[in-house]
């Protein structure tokens, strides 16, 4: 059986289409890291998930763009929640280049009065706020009141967005 | 706040429009620093109430923190005659607010309805307020409704109006500003809330001018020096943005602009002035005190002093004074 060189070419383009699709497709299967209302007890998805990438992520952040700009932060995706209908949090979910960027910027933040904590790679949480990082995701959640079982209540939503990384 | 909220609904038709003109006569901007004698007066007015044993501002006292922080500030204890004195009859009052750190850290919405019931007392028609920021998310961060209805204050963003096509310069500053800014307002009182920076070190009076243009981040090289002082000493900005009550009832002294509540700071504090710059040093040496209160370096040791104030004050710039010599702070 011979094949001529027009027909190998088409059989190469053929696998480079079907390649290409696969690859495509992959792109479009990207994890959705927030959890939906009641899916971690007493949370309820409060908002829209509101997505910046990083030329525009001064938008969201202002100045604060630019540290994860240079820790080569590739997107920005963001979304409130609200705990038993009362306290109220953002979380933030970066996505960077590498995981040396997502250690960047959380050791950004580590300070003598952080609690570490199990979550994803490394994780520290403050009262009213917990950060983590898994592979090249930083993950910050943040309440925007202090309640006596604001931590906990977050530990469990960081859980849950975890899970879902 | 239910009454102040409703207040600000209804006075569309309540307010008594004055016939004089304002006596106190803001600078416009303009300060003579050719007057060797010349200082820039600041108030820092405190209420050590104002947060209770549980972190939870007590919005009542609000008010009369404003009319502590202006009666000081215009030797007048009675806040409507005070108030006249302060802005001019007839015209549009733009109130430039900064919700950009979200809920956590934004201007108060306490302050906010203060300011526009005592505009409004003073004589300034409801449709002649324009609350304003960047967009609705930065407005409705500090508690705000967007309104676009002239018979009431008006709340809206500059998503709403949209940017002038044209741009002005000065120095490294070439920017596209808000319609609110150059079309609506024909004075601004500023309303910024005290926060770190991450890269200008202290934001406050003249940084939150960024909440004007439209691409501000364009302006964040080399810690935003020149560029805050540039920005705000383009005449639009220099002149139009006359007086600035800014909102230090709680702030951030590490990890802003954002929201970290770990670094969370209650100075119950209002700090007013006419000068910018005076405005900012004063808030700036506020949060070098509570840095240094947590033992954290001095903006310079972090790599981010604010030197735009500086510049703002040189000869280039002359919006203001930075040197303490030359202020006369007022703590009450």
């Amino acid at each position: 059986m011979k094949f001529s060189l027009k027909s190998w070419m088409f059989g190469a383009l053929l696998i480079a289409v079907v390649a290409g699709a696969a690859v495509s497709g992959c792109k479009k299967s990207k994890v959705n890291p927030f959890p939906g209302s009641g899916a971690v007890s007493g949370w309820e998805k409060s908002s829209e998930t509101r997505v910046f990438a990083a030329k525009d992520l001064w938008q969201y952040i202002d100045g604060d763009a630019e540290q994860y700009i240079s820790a080569g932060v590739v997107s920005t995706s963001t979304s409130d929640y609200k705990f038993q209908g009362q306290l109220e949090a953002v979380v933030d979910v970066h996505t960077m280049g590498d995981a040396a960027g997502a250690r960047k910027i959380l050791e950004t933040g580590l300070s003598k009065d952080a609690k570490i904590v199990q979550l994803g790679d490394q994780g520290i949480a403050f009262a009213q706020s917990v950060t983590f990082r898994k592979g090249a995701s930083l993950v910050r959640i943040v309440a925007y009141e202090s309640t006596p079982d604001a931590q906990q209540a977050l530990l469990a939503l960081a859980h849950g967005v975890e899970a879902k990384l | 706040m239910k009454d102040r909220r409703e207040f600000l609904k209804t006075a569309a038709t309540g307010a008594v429009l004055l016939g004089s003109q304002s006596k106190f006569s803001l600078a416009a901007g303009m300060l003579d620093q050719h007057a060797e004698s010349a200082k820039s007066k600041v108030v820092i007015a405190r209420d050590a109430a104002l947060h209770n044993a549980g972190g939870q501002l007590d919005e009542k006292r609000v008010i009369a923190l404003l009319d502590k922080a202006i009666a000081a500030y215009t030797g007048n204890d009675h806040p409507v005659e005070a108030w006249k004195h302060l802005v001019p009859v007839g015209k549009t009052i733009g109130l430039k607010t900064n919700g950009l750190g979200g809920k956590g850290i934004s201007t108060h919405l306490a302050l906010v309805l203060a300011v526009c019931e005592r505009l409004q007392q003073a004589g300034v028609k409801p449709g002649n307020i324009v609350v304003w920021d960047r967009n609705a998310r930065d407005l409705e961060a500090c508690g705000l409704t967007i309104n676009t209805d002239p018979s009431k204050v008006r709340v809206f963003g500059s998503d709403v109006s949209g940017y002038e096509d044209q741009a002005q310069s000065f120095g490294t500053a070439s920017v596209h500003f808000s319609k609110i800014l150059t079309r609506e307002c024909d004075m601004v009182i500023g309303l910024p809330i005290l926060k770190d920076h991450s890269m200008a070190g202290v934001t406050f009076a003249m940084k939150n001018m960024y909440g004007v243009v439209q691409k501000p981040q364009e302006l964040h090289a080399s810690g935003c020096n020149p560029s805050v002082a540039d920005l705000n000493a383009i005449p639009t900005v220099r002149e139009k943005v006359r007086f600035t009550i800014g909102d230090a009832m709680a702030s951030v002294y590490d990890g802003g602009p954002g929201f970290h509540p770990e670094r969370l700071w209650q100075p119950n504090a209002l700090i007013v002035g006419e000068d910018r710059v005076a405005v900012d040093h004063t808030a700036w040496q506020m949060l070098e005190r509570k840095r240094a209160e947590e033992g954290m370096p001095t903006f310079e040791a972090a790599g981010r002093p604010p030197r735009y104030i500086a510049t703002a004050a040189d000869a280039a710039h002359k919006l203001g004074f930075d040197d303490p010599a030359r202020i006369h702070l007022h703590e009450v």
